[in-house]
């Protein structure tokens, strides 16, 4: 990260008001002077012309924002592009590359989970992280409580239910209420 | 028979690739050339006016291109919505009215900009709370939609006075906030005179029309996009500020603008559901038959422009009784201005009324479904006219079957297990038949395909989808063999998606293009010349028509609750809706229609909760956090199956509107479930566990 000369702003005491970064935009490097104000999702819709990912609240509030960071589900909205500089960033229309469907994508077709579509890329990615967060063990509200690990090695993983996917999905708002479906679709892909 | 069947087309919608990839694109992600970014100023006083407007701080900031205020901004025609009168006067009619609009290269100096405008204002007292003994209070000539606001039958007061049975109940509705998940947002461009906007509308038509009057320019030179609209739910249903403010923008700066409303905007510039008082007086036999049913409505509008929400409606319609009054009374005050809300009149107006007849129902010991039963009746009582088809009876002795509301024990809060109390409930849902006059093309090509075009728009409907089967089964071809162009201006003009009319209306010009070219087309011997063949169509003078019948769609509503008596908080377990709106065209996008409208209701009865703050004289809850719109966890098994019913007397397709009645239905519904379950009754939503606790602790349940 390269912070870049001040415009001499006295809003801007360290007198650098952008930074160079470099992020990893759906398997493609993109480096860009970035403000310090802008967030990853102004970044990316804005800067990038990536714009599946989408501004519901700008707050943290809604998921439409939700893009894949490194693997993890994160609201964009909510992260200073400036300090995710070498982040890997994967959104909706990274999932789907070369034209062939995410088999969660597919998921949503077939299953018409989706009414207005602005909160659905979003939801998408939503759904990609439940599936890791899910394999990888991490719990809910909704898991029941195992017994009580000792040993180290990795957690099993969490069965997806609907009340499971109901929960871990309910960051993901959709004022159309195409919840339903949207369940079942994960439901299709989870294992 | 229900769900599939002869609703055969269950056809994937047509953009959904696009939408599940994120290539499918919303007004504000245009990026002509050179495009600033918009951001309004909100005014901080609920009254008064502007002293003085100091913009040289934000002019100073980075980026910053202009600030509009009403001493510079482009001089416009009056608009005939006063709502869109923006930056015209130094009046400041409510909180939250745009003030200014600061216009700057990137979003983040757009947002600094307008943090630095200086607004000195002379505030005044306001007065922003209804009341029902409000000095202001009078009848409007009319209610929203053209309703009379007074109609009275026999003689309501004497019959009531006699009736063996008396319910007399107050129900109080707070204001509901639409927020579609895409914030109203516009992009506009000048060229050569021209405007084009890409904006986030039910209607582009309407649209057109009012920035081509404010702007003095003829309509063939304004342009509306509106590709895909990320909900609207009634709050884009005409135009609103955004698009306004980016037009003036445009032309000011000679650049195109965006302008993309933050979220906490919206409540005081989009419109929202009026809070409504409720009295509602039923008499009635021992048998529960209804002899006189009275609906008075109390609610607010601003001083900005007029609109009753007509919440008196529904009562017109129900049920069969010789003597009934429905009223209306509104006052303005120093508020944001209400407007349409999915199911206005009908979703306030049925909570209601269904949550009197649950209490009749309780009143009579007689059944809930019978009671709706025993009071069906075959004409409209208001206006006396035969019903062209009314399915109410069989969607609630469907929904009675499907839910398992046999052997109910009617008793109310009797099932407890631990501290938790679990109820059901029922209410019968309705929405009018409206339809619009459209136009639409439909085209022949010589390569075999089909093209339909007609500026219908699709905010998450399945507009495509729809319109595409429609034009295949006239033209008798397959869907796949027609394109379907929807969403700008430059197409055959057509009617907004709202009011439930959307399929109706352009479904019917479609299908008047595409019969006409398919008979033209077999005179033809089937030969499509190589310039093509086209047909236009319009349905002004026939879709308008006036019609002997009361044409509604009606429905029933079945729920069950779980209510915490420790917590106080209420979990909806079950909601389900049986409909009966003529030909159900496409199962999928209709299921999600219904569906989606049942989870908005539950968002009525249970989480959404909007209050004045009566100090600032706006909305407290104006953000997602604060507004609570239903989630996933909330709505856990929300089912829609329906009738088909054969309704001659509709539209060449046999259709009812189905977007709005799925909310009409359901916030009683939990109401009356909630009752069954504490033993107690509340009687203004949402439900949420403060009132919930309020109650128990007045009336301790069983
Ligand atoms: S836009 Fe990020 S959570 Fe709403
Ligand atoms: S599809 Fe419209 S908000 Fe989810």
């Amino acid at each position: 990260m390269e912070p870049t000369a001040g415009s001499g702003d006295p809003a801007d005491a360290a007198g650098a008001t952008a930074s160079v970064v470099t992020l990893h935009v759906n398997g493609v490097a993109r480096t860009l002077a970035v403000d310090h104000r802008t967030t990853l999702l102004d970044a990316l819709r804005e800067r990038l012309s990536v714009t599946g990912p989408k501004k519901g609240c700008d707050h943290g509030q809604c998921g439409a924002c939700t893009v894949l960071v490194d693997g993890r589900r994160m609201l964009a909205c909510l992260l200073p592009a400036v300090a995710w500089d070498g982040a890997r960033v994967l959104t909706a229309e990274g999932l789907s590359e070369g034209g062939r469907l995410h088999p969660v994508q597919a998921a949503f077709v077939a299953r018409d989970a989706l009414q207005c579509g602005y909160c659905t890329p979003g939801q998408v990615c939503s759904a990609v992280g439940v599936l890791s967060e899910a394999a990888e063990g991490h719990p809910s509200l909704a898991t029941p409580a195992g017994p009580a690990r000792t040993g180290g090695g990795l957690p099993p993983p969490v069965r997806l239910t609907p009340e499971e996917i109901r929960e871990r999905m309910s960051g993901n708002l959709c004022r159309c209420g195409a919840y339903a479906q949207i369940v079942a679709a994960v439901g299709d892909v989870a294992p | 028979m229900t769900g599939a069947g002869r609703a055969a087309g269950d056809l994937e919608r047509r953009e959904a690739r696009e939408k599940v990839t994120g290539r499918a694109r919303y007004a504000a992600e245009y990026r002509p050339e050179g495009r600033l970014h918009g951001r309004p100023v909100p005014a901080a006083v609920a009254r008064g006016r502007i002293a003085s407007v100091d913009v040289s701080r934000a002019l100073a900031v980075r980026g910053v291109v202009a600030v509009l205020t009403h001493e510079n901004a482009p001089r416009l025609a009056a608009p005939q919505d006063p709502t869109l009168a923006v930056l015209r006067d130094d009046r400041v009619p409510h909180r939250g009215w745009y003030v200014a609009l600061v216009v700057a290269e990137t979003p983040e100096d757009a947002r600094a900009g307008a943090a630095a405008v200086e607004v000195v204002y002379e505030a005044e007292e306001h007065d922003v709370v209804l009341r029902p003994d409000h000095p202001g209070l009078y009848t409007p000539e009319e209610a929203n939609g053209g309703h009379p606001a007074v109609r009275e039958r026999g003689d309501p007061d004497a019959a009531l006075a006699a009736a063996p049975v008396l319910v007399e109940a107050e129900y109080r509705l707070g204001a509901l906030h639409n927020h579609p998940m895409e914030p109203h947002a516009a992009t506009a461009e000048w060229r050569d005179g021209g405007l084009t906007l890409h904006d986030s509308t039910q209607g582009g038509n309407a649209v057109r029309e009012v920035l081509a009057g404010m702007f003095g320019v003829h309509r063939r030179q304004v342009t509306v996009v509106a590709e895909h609209v990320g909900g609207g739910f009634g709050s884009k249903g005409t135009a609103r500020p955004h698009a306004v403010l980016a037009a003036m923008a445009a032309l000011h700066t000679g650049r195109p603008v965006t302008v993309a409303l933050p979220r906490r905007d919206l409540a005081a510039v989009v419109g929202h559901r009026a809070p409504t008082l409720h009295r509602v007086r039923l008499g009635a036999g021992p048998d529960g038959v209804l002899t006189a049913v009275e609906h008075l409505v109390v609610t607010r509008t601003s001083r900005v422009r007029e609109f009753v929400e007509q919440a008196a409606v529904p009562a017109r319609v129900m049920y069969g009784c010789a003597h009934s009054r429905t009223a209306h009374r509104v006052v303005a005050l120093d508020v944001p201005t209400p407007s349409w809300m999915r199911a206005p009149g009908e979703a306030p107006g049925m909570y209601a009324l269904e949550s009197a007849m649950d209490e009749l129902a309780s009143a009579t010991g007689v059944d809930p479904v019978e009671l709706r039963l025993r009071n069906d009746t075959d004409r409209e009582p208001d206006s006396g006219r035969p019903f062209s088809s009314r399915g109410l009876a069989a969607c609630l002795r469907e929904g009675a079957r499907r839910f398992g509301w046999e052997g109910r024990d009617p008793r109310p809060g009797v099932r407890r297990a631990g501290g938790v109390l679990t109820g059901t409930g029922v209410a019968s849902a309705t929405y009018p038949v409206l339809v619009n006059p459209s136009r639409a093309s439909a085209r022949a090509e010589p390569d075999g395909g089909f093209r339909v075009a007609v500026n219908a728009t699709d905010i998450g409907t399945g507009a495509r989808t729809v319109l595409a089967q429609i034009a295949a089964e006239a033209l008798g071809v397959p869907p796949e063999a027609v394109i379907v162009e929807v969403g700008s201006t430059a197409l055959p003009a057509a009617s907004l998606a709202g009011g439930s009319a959307g399929t109706a209306s352009w479904g019917w010009a479609v299908h008047r293009a595409c019969t006409e070219l398919a008979e033209r087309l077999a005179g033809a011997g089937g030969r499509v010349p190589p310039e093509g063949m086209a047909v236009d169509a319009d349905t002004r003078g026939e879709a308008d028509a006036e019609v002997p019948w009361a044409r509604h769609a009606f429905g029933a509503v079945f729920a069950e609750v779980r209510a915490d008596t420790v917590t106080g908080e209420v979990r909806l377990a079950r909601l389900l809706g049986v409909f009966a709106a003529g030909r159900i065209l496409n199962a999928r996008t209709a299921r999600a229609q219904f569906t989606g409208g049942m989870i908005m209701g539950a968002g009525m009865a249970l989480t959404e909760r909007s209050s004045i703050d009566v100090r600032f004289g706006d909305f407290a809850e104006r953000d997602l956090a604060a507004y609570h719109v239903p989630v996933s966890a909330d709505v856990p098994d929300v089912r829609a199956h329906w009738i088909e019913e054969e309704d001659p007397h509709l539209n060449p397709m046999g259709s009812k509107g189905i977007g709005e009645i799925g909310i009409t239905g359901a916030p009683a519904a939990i109401g009356n479930a909630l009752h069954h379950a504490l033993g107690a009754r509340l009687r203004e939503p949402p439900f949420t566990p403060d009132r919930v606790l309020a109650v128990l602790r007045r009336t301790p349940p069983g």
